[in-house]
């Protein structure tokens, strides 16, 4: 599904990924876990297309396209959904209508029909009970208010309303605590598991790979992939620390 | 008011007009407006029109009344809305302007508010998007007589640059001779902000889509209280759907 060949990428002229090779197929989970500064963050905003990451070099192939030369939306339209660390806070606009524009939006550049007010919500309504959260704070401007965990739970709702065919979740576990942590947990497990769907996790810790159990453990450090490993590795990493394991 | 030599630039009110397009207008017939003793009026301004547009609006607002004055700003030429209002008593006055401009155009909020008497209110809010080279003023001045203690008075002025060539100029003025008065006022001028416009890419929102919500949500804020809120903000959008 996903094929990063080589990538090399840069923010503000500072050389960040370097030479990063992963595969990632239809079915699996993966987990890549690093210390800070590794360049966690950075691959996910590149594969997002974030202004200001920079390619230098390499490939990336997603769903038989040329990843990098699509815009952002295009992007997404092509089943790329990023989860973001740090959700943005947008005023006036309301989660409904922010995702049913973009779901639409999706479905136009796919050549499907748009959902009409009523299928959207019916839709909404279903995921938002997955991710246990009201609907009616769906109702509420994009993120405006909600804390550090409801907004990682509105990130994983969004994610089910969107239906990716790949799930970047960058610390998506940040903020959350143990109940929040295994309502989401599950909720990825109910979004993505299933053999046409992929997941990346990005992550610190070992904690939510208690719940959303990775088929492959990667560590990155220095801009590149330097170990990969089961899910024991990341028990390892988690007894040893970075230093000792890569 | 009613001057009938033409303004120059040294006059305040005038300092960001567009003096090629007042000359052939000028005078200005002042539009006389005098509601009666705790009568609530309202009224709405809307220029979308293709020919440059310059109204001078004289309101007196008696003890107890309120006045509403709702202006969408966005006609395709010199758009230049004045409005004086002199407040009585407890009296009201709420303004919400939206104002847009895409090509070259001037348009302009120019407010002068006297609280005269004590314990008026008056509410501003002025939110104003350019493009390319237009340029999109406000101007406003809120004067509290000797003796009008209890006034609340409030100016909120943000506009949003969508090109580095557009120029947005926010002049909130307070003058104040009395003493116990709540004044606030509030500007900002920005660009829309690209870490939202790229989390509304990542969710699958095209550009102009993107840019269309947040600009339509900051300019609904100028119509939050008016009864046909969401007529003007229709018409606010087809006026953005050019410029985007």
């Amino acid at each position: 599904m996903l094929t990063i060949t080589d990538l090399h990428a840069t923010v503000a002229d500072k050389p960040i990924l370097k030479g990063l090779s992963l595969t990632i197929n239809a079915g699996e989970v993966h987990a890549i876990m690093g210390p800070n500064g590794a360049g966690k963050s950075t691959l996910g905003y590149v594969l997002g297309g974030r202004p200001g990451y920079e390619v230098t070099g390499g490939s990336v192939q997603f769903a038989g396209q040329d990843l990098l030369a699509l815009e952002p939306h295009e992007r997404a339209a092509a089943g790329l959904f990023l989860g973001f660390q740090y959700p943005v806070e947008i005023p006036g606009v309301s989660f409904v209508q922010f995702l049913r524009e973009s779901l639409n939006a999706q479905r136009a550049a796919r050549d499907e029909a748009p959902l009409s007010g009523g299928e959207f919500l019916k839709l909404a309504r279903e995921k938002a009970a997955l991710l246990k959260m009201d609907i009616e704070m769906l109702k509420r401007p994009v993120n405006l208010g909600f804390s550090g965990g409801e907004k990682k739970r509105a990130e994983m709702v969004q994610m089910g309303i969107l239906g990716p065919k790949l799930a970047i979740l960058d610390e998506t576990d940040s903020g959350l605590d143990i109940d929040a942590l295994r309502i989401v947990g599950d909720g990825i497990n109910a979004v993505m598991r299933a053999p046409d769907k992929a997941v990346l996790l990005i992550t610190h810790y070992q904690r939510l790979l208690d719940y959303v159990k990775p088929d492959f453990v990667h560590v990155l450090a220095g801009g590149r992939i330097v170990r990969t490993g089961g899910p024991e590795l990341a028990l390892e990493l988690e007894e040893h620390g970075y230093e000792a394991v890569a | 008011m009613t001057a009938l030599a033409l303004p120059t630039r040294r006059d305040e009110a005038f300092r960001y007009a567009d003096m090629t397009a007042l000359e052939p207008l000028w005078p200005v017939a002042v539009e006389t407006i005098r509601l009666g003793e705790s009568e609530e009026r309202s009224l709405t301004i809307v220029n979308t029109g293709d020919a440059p547009v310059v109204r001078e609006i004289a309101v007196t607002v008696p003890a107890g009344a309120c006045f509403r004055l709702h202006v969408l700003n966005a006609g395709h030429a010199y758009g230049r809305i004045a409005v004086r209002a002199q407040l009585g008593e407890g009296a009201e006055f709420h303004l919400g302007a939206a104002q847009l401009a895409g090509a070259g155009q001037t348009v302009e909020v120019v407010t002068e508010v006297v609280h005269t008497a004590p314990n008026a209110v008056s509410r501003q809010v002025v939110r104003s998007v350019a493009a390319n080279k237009a340029t999109a003023n406000y101007l406003g001045k809120v004067l509290v007589a000797k003796g009008a203690d209890g006034t609340d008075g409030s100016q909120s002025v943000r506009a949003m640059l969508l090109d580095r060539t557009a120029t947005a100029n926010a002049k909130p003025e307070l003058e104040i001779h009395a003493d116990d008065v709540k004044c606030a006022h509030g500007c900002a001028v920005g660009e829309l902000d690209a870490n939202a416009l790229f989390y509304m890419a990542q969710r699958g929102l095209p550009p102009e889509l993107a840019k269309r919500l947040m600009l339509q949500a900051f300019l609904a804020e100028a119509f939050v209280d008016a009864e046909d809120g969401d007529a003007l903000l229709e018409q606010a959008i087809a006026a953005l759907e050019t410029m985007l």
